[in-house]
């Protein structure tokens, strides 16, 4: 933060973007952080209800959990691709993470649908509520994350496609990333250590 | 087209991105919400003015100090530090904008939905009745069906708001900086700018959760709150409180930013101790995160937390009272002129140092469980808040008023509006120290005779009116220097910072040349050298011609982040009422979606239309 | 742009990828051995962190980026834990 290093930056949009997406990642934290605490809090207060060590299915989540890390690998080989400007070849990574995204989408609903068969639901126990608010609220930021991965992939087809463009890969790439971040803590903290 | 200039007068104002006219309409809007919550006080006085208050009903008394508290705190203090935070910002580090300037114009307008929707409540079944700080169970009850749903939801979005204008700031700082000026040349309400960007990042998200849980326990029946099905009540109190220690500094730091900067000008001294000013507002940011089970002595925290967070609180009173002695040091010796903004910066220093001691009897535990949920509290922190921000944020509207009008306020009525509300102030809570020991307790609709809490309920209420008076005479006062005032010139103040080296009210760009800074209060320097008396000289050399610069790239107007907004606030009614509401939750949606989209759709900059 | 260390090349990222899912399954291998009992919590956060580290500094370029970013993003990681310590602290849960 010397002022040399500020100089050298000045006014470079992709820099002035990149400060903004950290800053707000910094904030996503503190987010995830009440979720995952409130969680914690919570995570014996089962009452009449299933217990986490009764519903969870550690391969099952293992296996979409490796799914979503690896889509951090297609992630960054798209943007390696767009800084190469290799944009056929950016376009494929790009929709390969958001296919992996959307897998690991599918096997949260797969998993609900098991749990709320198994008579956990969000309403259940503080457990069933603060476990179901904290992963779809992360399966929510998974969502949105396939949609701009999606839009940024279409857009690279028309003719909007700015200079910069290939920032807007990089950003979308470190909000996905967070997300999945996020998911090794969950993926720890709410399930391994929990059965 | 063939529009009217009346109309496009408008259109100018629902599309424009430059942060001096979103800057003005923060300050407006801020006005508009001080009336509001003003009379909202009034009525609570004049309910309390005489023992057994007839005046209003117990359900209506809940509305008002509920919606006192939240208009106060999130609709006036806020925003009027986000006006000055917005139009002087940028300025003040050399900028020509934010760094982001449509995304500063989308939190404008997602503010002004948050306010709309939190106000619109009065008039659909009752506004939110339980506290600022919705504790629960009162919050996540659905007896009273909707109206807590109006407040988790308004204060949902207008946090929204704030987080990305706090990313916009921070960005903004850190990126665009006129060359030479480092962080510690930076002004110190720059600075404090700054920190209370960094304490709403990290601290709105933690209610933003508590919030969407409180939401969903009203509405989908989740057990977060819900001590019959196992959840825990004071989760939420320590969610709560974990934003709001630091939205109390969220509040005061601006106006101590902006005293650091109307002190020294008027008392023609550098700011005494600068840096220390600077780290101390620092240290009150990050130690403002670790006091804030203080607002919990009563729940039962146990010894140890209840030892710990006294210990925190006792500690964070050691910066703050730094400040005031940097604040002494910078008038003592100096040429003081009392003008209006100096009288309230001074006004602003004896009556935060009155709340700041009675802050500090709260930490002792013991003396707390006898102060807590009493007038005393109530005390406390309208000494902090109305003698402290909210004087500190009209010694920064008088000060910066010639500025962004051209025109000065005048002086006689500005004096006079300063005492008539320094005297209501202290008539109004100085009683209220005493009712509180005397065991009047807070959010009570009515008192009994002969408990001996008449007389002083009655000064008090004397007192709100005269500060409602004070408040007119500001208003006869803008009404007046908007007719005739005097035209203010660049420099009325002799200034020490960049935005007195430009016309008043500043051109669109804000610099013609992006200013090089060689110093702390540059423009000073620019003006005056010192003698080997260590007296000011004028500088007699004319600056030499600036440089030509390339094309100047100012931020195109859009409409797209009022559309977005708009959408939002269509969102948030149909979640009220779930679940027909679904219907104008989609629409609402898709009006948010249509609006981010074209706006990232956009060209940037004017020059890239043609 | 200022970049500390030239940035990974795609090999790189495979064979990042490659110890990720290697500490994966070594994650879940050990909440299925009985004897390491009281060693397993331990065990588990720090191997999260480990992965948490390692997509943070390669795959977005921490390592390599301005320091800026490394610090303001830092904050946020370190506020969470330590405040929400404190909260689950009072209520007993990390104790009992
Ligand atoms: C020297 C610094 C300060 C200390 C030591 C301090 C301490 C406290 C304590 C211990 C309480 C809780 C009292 C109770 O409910 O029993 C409190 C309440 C409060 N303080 Fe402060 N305070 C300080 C400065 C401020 C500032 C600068 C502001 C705002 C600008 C502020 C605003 C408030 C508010 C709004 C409440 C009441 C919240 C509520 O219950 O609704 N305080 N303060
Ligand atoms: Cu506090």
């Amino acid at each position: 933060m010397s002022v040399a290093l500020h100089e050298e930056h000045a006014h470079d949009p992709a820099h002035i973007r990149k400060v903004a997406m950290w800053v707000f990642l910094g904030s996503e934290c503190l987010l995830f952080g009440t979720l995952i605490s409130t969680f914690l809090l919570y995570r014996t207060r089962t009452g009449s209800g299933p217990t986490a060590a009764d519903v969870f299915d550690i391969p099952f989540t293992s296996v979409s959990s490796f799914i979503l890390l690896m889509s951090s690998l297609t992630m960054v080989l798209a943007h390696h691709s767009s800084v190469r400007k290799d944009y056929r070849q950016m376009r494929l990574w790009l929709v390969a993470t958001a296919l992996l995204g959307v897998t690991f989408l599918a096997g949260q609903v797969f998993e609900f649908t098991e749990f709320v068969h198994e008579g956990l639901t969000v309403t259940t126990s503080p457990f069933g509520s603060s476990f179901f608010v904290l992963t779809s609220f992360h399966g929510a930021h998974v969502a949105v994350g396939v949609l701009m991965l999606l839009v940024t992939a279409l857009m690279s087809f028309t003719g909007k496609w700015r200079p910069d463009a290939g920032m807007d890969v990089e950003l979308v790439g470190l909000y996905w990333h967070f997300v999945d971040i996020v998911w090794i803590v969950i993926f720890t903290v709410v399930y391994l250590l929990q059965v | 087209m063939t529009e009217t200039a009346h109309h496009r007068g408008m259109w100018r104002w629902l599309t424009t991105t430059d942060h001096k006219k979103i800057g003005i309409l923060y300050g407006i809007t801020a006005m508009g919400f001080f009336v509001v919550g003003g009379i909202e006080a009034l009525f609570i006085r004049l309910q309390l003015a005489t023992p057994n208050g007839e005046i209003l009903s117990a359900d209506a008394y809940n509305q008002l100090f509920t919606m006192h508290a939240t208009t106060m705190v999130f609709l006036v203090v806020m925003p009027a530090a986000a006006a000055l935070t917005n139009y002087f910002l940028p300025i003040l580090i050399g900028a020509r904008d934010v760094a982001f300037p449509r995304l500063n114009a989308f939190s404008y307008w997602v503010f002004v939905a948050g306010g709309l929707f939190l106000t619109v409540s009065f008039f659909v079944g009752g506004a939110p009745d339980g506290g600022w700080f919705g504790y629960a169970p009162l919050s996540t009850q659905v007896t009273e069906v909707v109206r807590m749903d109006y407040w988790a939801l308004g204060l949902q979005v207008l946090g929204l708001a704030s987080v990305l204008s706090s990313v916009n700031f921070i960005t903004t700082v850190f990126t665009m900086r006129a060359p030479g000026m480092s962080l510690m040349r930076m002004p110190v309400f720059a600075w404090m700018a700054t920190v209370v960007s960094f304490l709403l990042l990290f601290s709105l998200p933690i209610i933003t959760i508590g919030l969407l849980q409180v939401f969903l326990d009203r509405n989908l029946g989740t057990g977060f709150y819900s001590a019959a099905s196992g959840g825990d009540p004071v989760l939420w109190q320590h969610l709560f409180w974990l934003f709001g220690h630091p939205e109390v500094y969220v509040l005061i730091l601006p106006a101590m930013g902006i005293v650091s900067e109307v002190l020294p000008t008027f008392s023609r001294k550098p700011l005494f101790g600068r840096s220390f000013v600077i780290f101390s507002g620092i240290a009150i940011g990050f130690m403002g995160f670790g006091v804030w089970a203080h607002h919990m002595f009563t729940a039962g925290l146990g010894p140890v937390a209840e030892a710990a967070f006294s210990l925190t609180t006792m500690f964070i009173a050691v910066p703050t009272g730094v400040k005031i002695f940097n604040w002494l040091g910078t008038i003592w010796g100096g040429s003081i002129r009392l003008k209006t903004p100096m009288l309230f910066s001074l006004g602003f220093i004896f009556l935060f140092v009155i709340g700041g001691l009675s802050g500090v009897t709260h930490s002792i535990v013991p003396s707390d469980a006898q102060q807590h949920d009493t007038y005393y509290v109530v005390a406390h922190f309208h000494y902090v808040l109305f003698g402290g921000a909210v004087f500190g944020i009209f010694s920064g509207l008088y000060y910066w008023w010639p500025k962004v009008t051209g025109k000065l306020l005048n002086e006689r009525i500005g004096r006079l509006h300063f005492w008539l509300m320094f005297i209501g102030m202290n008539l109004t809570f100085a009683p209220m120290h005493i009712l509180g020991l005397n065991g009047m307790p807070r959010r009570t609709y009515r008192y009994a005779e002969g408990l001996g809490l008449d007389l002083w309920n009655l000064v008090a209420t004397i007192g709100s009116f005269t500060i409602a008076a004070s408040l007119l005479v500001f208003f006869w006062n803008w009404y007046r220097t908007a007719k005739h005032g005097q035209p203010a010139g660049d420099d009325p103040w002799d200034g020490r910072t960049l935005e007195w080296s430009i016309s008043s009210p500043p051109p669109e760009h804000n610099f013609d040349v992006i200013p090089v800074v060689h110093s702390e209060d540059d423009f000073w320097h620019r003006k005056y050298t010192e003698n080997e008396a260590g007296h000011a000289v004028t500088v007699t050399a004319v600056p030499s011609a600036p440089a030509a610069e390339g094309p100047i790239h100012l931020p195109s107007p859009s409409y797209y982040p009022a559309l977005a907004s708009s959408g939002i606030f269509v969102l948030l009614l149909g979640l009220v009422y779930l679940p027909w509401g679904l219907i104008a939750v989609g629409a609402g949606a898709v009006v948010t979606m249509w609006g981010l989209f074209g706006w990232s759709m956009e060209p940037l900059t004017r020059e890239d239309h043609g | 742009m200022a970049q500390q260390r030239p940035h990974p090349r795609p090999r790189d990222y495979w064979v990042v990828a490659l110890i990720l899912a290697v500490i994966t399954a070594a994650e879940v291998s050990v909440t299925y051995i009985d004897f390491l009992d009281a060693a397993v919590a331990p065990m588990l956060l720090v191997m999260a962190a480990a992965k948490f580290a390692i997509v943070v500094g390669w795959f977005m370029h921490l390592r390599f980026d301005a320091p800026m970013y490394r610090r303001l993003f830092l904050i946020g990681v370190i506020a969470a834990p330590i405040l929400f310590a404190a909260v689950l602290f009072s209520f007993g849960v990390l104790i009992g």
